[in-house]
């Protein structure tokens, strides 16, 4: 069980938190205008990295704040954290 | 009586405290300090269980954690018996009981023991290669193989102690009170850091505690009673947390660790009352310290595994912590120094010494010239070969090793010997290390595995870091706890160290024999009666990989994760397969480093405190009225409220029937509920839900379907609109908290532009739905200033009103079909409402009804359950339920996806009515639905999701989804049940009223 520094509340356990996915995945802003492939890529296609994955994370048993984690899918460091909107570091 | 084998007092035993126990039936005695293991070798008792495949004698091998053999059932016949426990663990008591396990009729007579003439045709894969044909046979040979294999009977009564659990932080745990562990644990108390030092034994000191030598000394001290000072010192300090009796079963990631601390097991039965048994401790430690110590290896030759064969180190320790003697012809076999410190401690003691066997050809130590000036007779550059005794050894036999060590030469010799220590060199203990995702290294000279890199903060140090010498540890210790902890001196600078061994060792994995591979058997597994040749065959079969060869062969697969023999098999296999030692990695080491009991793992999490459950704020009044409750997520939901002994189905019919033709009255409590507010809440609910609710007034209730980006049904319920820029939107029971981290997503990452803000307030707010033809009478009596007509306040609309003086948001909507209401209240005064609405309905024989009726009533109307009449497949078009799907919204969550060329298939499964033939015939939900019950393979159309018998309608419904079910009305077709084929039709979902008469009367 890793910790994770909440960029809202400081470090706590995992078990406060959901995981929710690879981040900087922007839903498309007309998605009827986009094929069934387009749409698909959306949907469904992740990366699901071993290694350096960008992640979005949910504080979901604290301040239900959803921001990113960056993170080693090989051994769990996580190597950065920041908020829904900021630039990602460069890792 | 048996004779006693205790010599001088050991260490840690009270002589003036004497305690009997049982084992086998049989009364001994032993004392204070004593572990069962100690106690029975002190009463000559080396057979103590059968192995597990070929059912040998097996004895008592070790003094500790590491034990293959020695397990045993403590507590037979009793709520607390336990199997597969380490009698090299157990503490004895006054009156503890103990038996041995795998064997019957008694471990002196074994009827099993026949399997081990049977063995040259029980090899490897034994059991998987004659098995296996013909397949359907399995069930047949399985419950014979059950019975005569299993380690151990489990407890068949609810275990009567009581677990806890606990979370611990500490800056620096340190595993081991051995002499690293001590000088870790006071270098970082002393340095201000909260430390907490584990050991799993109930003493510290690890193997040094007990050393008494001239030959080991620091500071000209013997190195026993240096670490004793130390100790003594610890102990006093107060930032140090000392938990002895305390094993680390898992070391995770980010330095979380689980350990066991064992708090009455020590301790007769009748002191155990009212006592915490095992508390399971939840470290997260800023810094870890591995001080795990070393295992001795065994050798592995020809007949190894007999009573009376222990490993050198464990004969030394039962010398010297505990006054016992193993045997009066005891014989070394050794390819290192460490037996002659054994037998140093047998010669202080007194204890006989017959012969010491050296693999070793020239060894210039002075822990051997210290022997033979003994006169003992040391033969060099031997081996054994074999050995004999069949529930104890009695004899082994000798030869000289070739010069490459793969051969013996010469004449054999034999030698008298009732017990025999063996010296592999040692192994350190990374169990721990591997655990948290630290990667080993291979050192040649040695032969060992130790630590090399790793990923959270931690260290390890001493023999587990493979500095196997008191001068290496010494030296090196304080050294890396400097730069661990970051501080410039330690108390352990200028030490003078006297360490006399010498650090040859002649590594052999497999020792020869004057027989062929095939005839001997030398096990590399004692507890699951693995051998050489198993692995050698496993080879030769293909196997390749050391995970693949561990699970053919079962080696380390044990209760004891081949804590001793890995190592071998690992040699053996690089030996056999000509590669490279370090190449082969090691198998995995996974939690518990030692077995824990259930009891551990789930603490006070047991009976009603299994999982927390949600009583709505009127539980106490359904609980009064006899209702019975079903689990819905965590909730506990009335059920239904059987009246004069009436079953599920019979109260369900009384209650439904009541609803519809008077009034009924349902806890809807439980209903997720969250409250919207915002200048964009309404652009917010267009996004979010498939209809429109840019024209919702004020005051108008509407109900909405939520969807996956998928395109798939996710969740439904009303919103009601309270104000401008205020809404209530209520979500399924098990949805609720789903829905809300949902919106939540959308909100803080799609949508960050939207002035919205979420709040649940499903606990702040208790839900009454009275329902039924006569609810208006009922609910206009206790909210008397409100006009009910249906002008004022027409069905899917809200109204505030007062309840006396409590507020309460009334909102006339129905999921029943019928004429309702749900008054939303503050949750406390919840429960006297309720009890209003009971007093005010009186009259029209109002009725409580539960989930039960509840769901009845919702099909015989068609209205869906989401999570029953949908699984994640299903589309608002799937349910039918067109009309709820915005044309007109350019985007909401889900659009796209409900016309992607999968969505749009004409054969979907489809949201459909089904009637039986016989409307008595109430169909089983779950069941298969089928056209053609000739033709094989038969097609699988769908399957029932709703069935109930309608008293109101007066035959059996059913809901059901169908492949291509929309353009099937009236078609018939058949469910095959067990006994019976059931014929149905499909009919239209919506079974009553389909004009909302009911609803707007």
């Amino acid at each position: 069980m890793f910790l994770i520094n909440c960029p809202f509340c400081g470090e706590r356990e995992q078990s406060e938190f959901k995981a929710g996915g690879e981040a900087h995945i922007i839903r498309p802003k007309q998605p009827t205008e986009l094929s069934d492939d387009e749409w698909a890529e959306y949907l469904f296609m992740r990366k699901n990295i071993k290694g350096v994955q960008f992640e979005r994370w949910n504080h979901a048993h604290g301040c239900r704040k959803w921001f990113n984690v960056v993170r080693d899918t090989s051994n769990d460091e996580i190597k950065a954290v920041y908020k829904m909107g900021e630039k990602p570091p460069t890792i | 009586m048996t004779k006693s084998l205790r010599v001088k007092t050991g260490k840690i035993i009270d002589e003036t405290y004497r305690i009997s126990f049982k084992f086998n039936g049989k009364t001994y005695y032993g004392f204070k300090g004593d572990t069962l293991a100690s106690a029975l070798l002190a009463n000559d008792v080396h057979l103590v269980g059968r192995s597990f495949k070929y059912h040998r004698p097996r004895g008592i091998m070790t003094a500790g954690s590491e034990e293959p053999n020695a397990i045993i059932q403590l507590h037979k016949n009793s709520s607390r018996t336990e199997p597969n426990v380490r009698a090299t663990e157990v503490e004895i008591y006054e009156g503890l009981e103990a038996s041995s396990q795998n064997c019957w009729p008694s471990v002196e007579f074994d009827i099993g023991g026949i399997n081990n003439f049977l063995s040259p045709l029980l090899p490897a894969g034994f059991y998987y290669k004659t098995f296996m044909w013909p397949a359907s046979f399995w069930e047949k040979y399985e419950y014979f193989i059950r019975k005569s294999a299993g380690l151990g009977k489990s407890p068949t009564e609810p275990d009567p102690d009581v677990y806890e659990h606990k979370y611990v932080h500490c800056d620096v745990l340190v595993i081991g009170s051995g002499i690293s562990g001590i000088m870790a644990a006071k270098t970082a108390a002393k340095n201000g850091l909260q430390t907490l030092l584990v050991d799993e034994k109930p003493i510290l000191g690890g193997s040094t505690i007990y050393q008494n030598s001239e030959n080991f000394k620091i500071n000209n001290q013997n190195s026993g009673s240096w670490l004793e000072k130390e100790i003594n010192e610890i102990k006093k300090i107060s930032n140090l947390d000392i938990k002895v009796r305390t094993s680390v079963a898992a070391y995770h990631g980010y330095n979380f660790l689980l350990a066991r601390e064992s708090l009455t097991d020590h301790l007769p039965i009748e002191q155990r009352k009212n006592k915490t048994r095992h508390k399971l401790l939840k470290i997260r430690a800023k810094k870890v310290i591995c001080a795990t110590g070393s295992i001795e290896r065994p050798l592995i030759f020809n007949n190894n595994d007999r009573p009376g064969i222990l490993l050198s180190s464990a004969i030394k320790r039962y010398a010297d912590l505990f006054g016992v003697s193993c045997g009066e012809k005891n014989v070394l076999l050794t390819n290192n120094d460490s037996a002659y410190e054994t037998a140093i401690s047998l010669i202080q003691k007194g204890i006989n010494i017959e012969a010491i066997i050296d693999n070793r050809e020239e060894v210039d130590s002075k822990l051997v010239y210290e022997i033979e000036k003994n006169n003992i007779k040391i033969y060099k550059g031997f081996t054994v070969v074999d050995t004999s005794g069949y529930k104890r050894i009695n004899k082994l036999s000798i030869m000289k090793l070739s010069k490459d060590g793969q051969k013996v030469i010469g004449s054999k010799i034999n030698l008298p010997c009732n017990c025999l220590g063996i010296s592999g060199g040692w192994t350190p203990a990374v169990h721990l290390f591997t655990q948290s995702g630290g990667k080993l290294k291979f050192r040649e000279d040695d032969q060992v595995f130790i630590p090399n890199t790793h990923p959270s903060d931690q260290i390890s140090i001493g023999s587990c870091n493979g500095d196997l010498s008191l001068e290496d540890i010494l030296i090196n210790v304080p050294n890396t706890l400097k730069e661990f902890l970051g501080i410039k001196k330690t108390e352990y600078e200028n030490i003078e160290v006297l360490s006399s061994e010498n650090f040859s060792k002649r590594n052999i994995w497999l020792l020869p024999s004057d027989k062929v591979l095939g005839k001997t058997k030398s096990f590399v597994d004692y507890q699951n009666d693995a051998t050489a040749k198993d692995i050698k065959l496993a080879l030769r079969e293909g196997f390749r990989s050391i995970e693949h060869v561990k699970r053919y062969t079962t080696t380390g697969m044990g209760t004891d994760q081949g804590k001793l023999g890995n190592m071998h098999a690992l040699g053996i296999i690089s030996e056999t397969a000509g590669t490279k030692m370090g190449e082969h990695g090691t198998t995995t080491f996974r939690p518990p480093y030692t077995p824990l009991t259930f009891g551990t793992i789930v603490g006070r999490n047991v009976g009603e405190y299994f999982d927390i459950f949600r009583k709505t704020p009127i539980h106490d009044w359904h609980v009064e009225n006899k209702a019975e409750f079903e689990n819905v997520g965590q909730w506990k939901r009335a059920w239904y409220y059987p009246k004069d002994n009436e079953d599920m189905y019979q109260a369900v019919q009384r209650e439904s029937k009541a609803a519809r033709e008077s009034a009924g009255i349902l806890d809807a409590s439980t209903l997720g509920k969250i409250d919207i507010q915002g200048t964009d809440a309404s652009e917010f609910l267009n996004r979010v839900y498939t209809n429109s609710w840019s024209k919702l007034a004020i005051g108008k209730c509407r109900y909405g379907l939520m969807l996956n980006e998928d395109g798939m049904v996710y969740d439904d319920g009303v919103t009601t609109r309270l104000g401008e820029n205020h809404y209530i939107m209520t979500t399924t029971t098990g949805g609720a908290a789903n829905v809300l981290s949902k919106l939540e997503d959308y909100l803080q990452t799609e949508w960050p532009e939207l002035d919205v803000y979420l709040t649940s307030v499903t606990d702040h707010y208790a839900t009454i739905s009275v329902c039924g033809p006569n609810s208006r009478n009922i609910v206009s009596t206790i909210i008397d200033d409100l006009d009910f007509s249906d002008e004022n306040f027409p069905h899917m609309s809200f109204k505030n009103a007062k309840i006396g003086k409590i507020n309460c948001r009334v909102m006339r909507i129905s999921f029943t079909g019928e004429l309702s209401y749900e008054i939303n209240i503050q949750a406390n005064y919840a429960k006297s409402v309720w009890e209003k609405c009971i007093e005010a309905g009186k009259d029209f024989n109002i009725t409580p009804y539960g989930t039960e009726t509840m769901h009845l009533l919702r099909a015989e109307k068609g209205f869906i359950i989401v999570g029953q009449d949908t699984d994640g497949t299903m589309t608002p078009i799937d349910l039918q339920m067109d009309w709820i799907v915005s044309k007109k919204k350019y985007d909401y969550i889900g659009k796209r996806s409900l016309y992607r060329s999968d969505t749009i298939r004409e054969d979907r499964k489809q949201l459909v009515g089904l009637l039986t033939e016989n409307p008595d015939d109430v169909l089983e939900e779950g069941a298969q639905i089928v056209a053609n019950i000739n033709k094989t393979p038969i097609e699988m159309l769908g399957h029932v999701t709703s069935s109930y018998y309608s008293p109101n309608l007066k035959k059996s419904i059913a809901l059901a989804v169908v492949k291509g079910g929309k353009n099937m009305m009236g078609e018939k077709l058949i469910i095959p049940m067990e006994n019976k084929s059931i014929n149905v039709t499909i009919a239209d979902p919506i079974f009553l009223d389909k004009e909302n008469k009911k609803l707007n009367a």
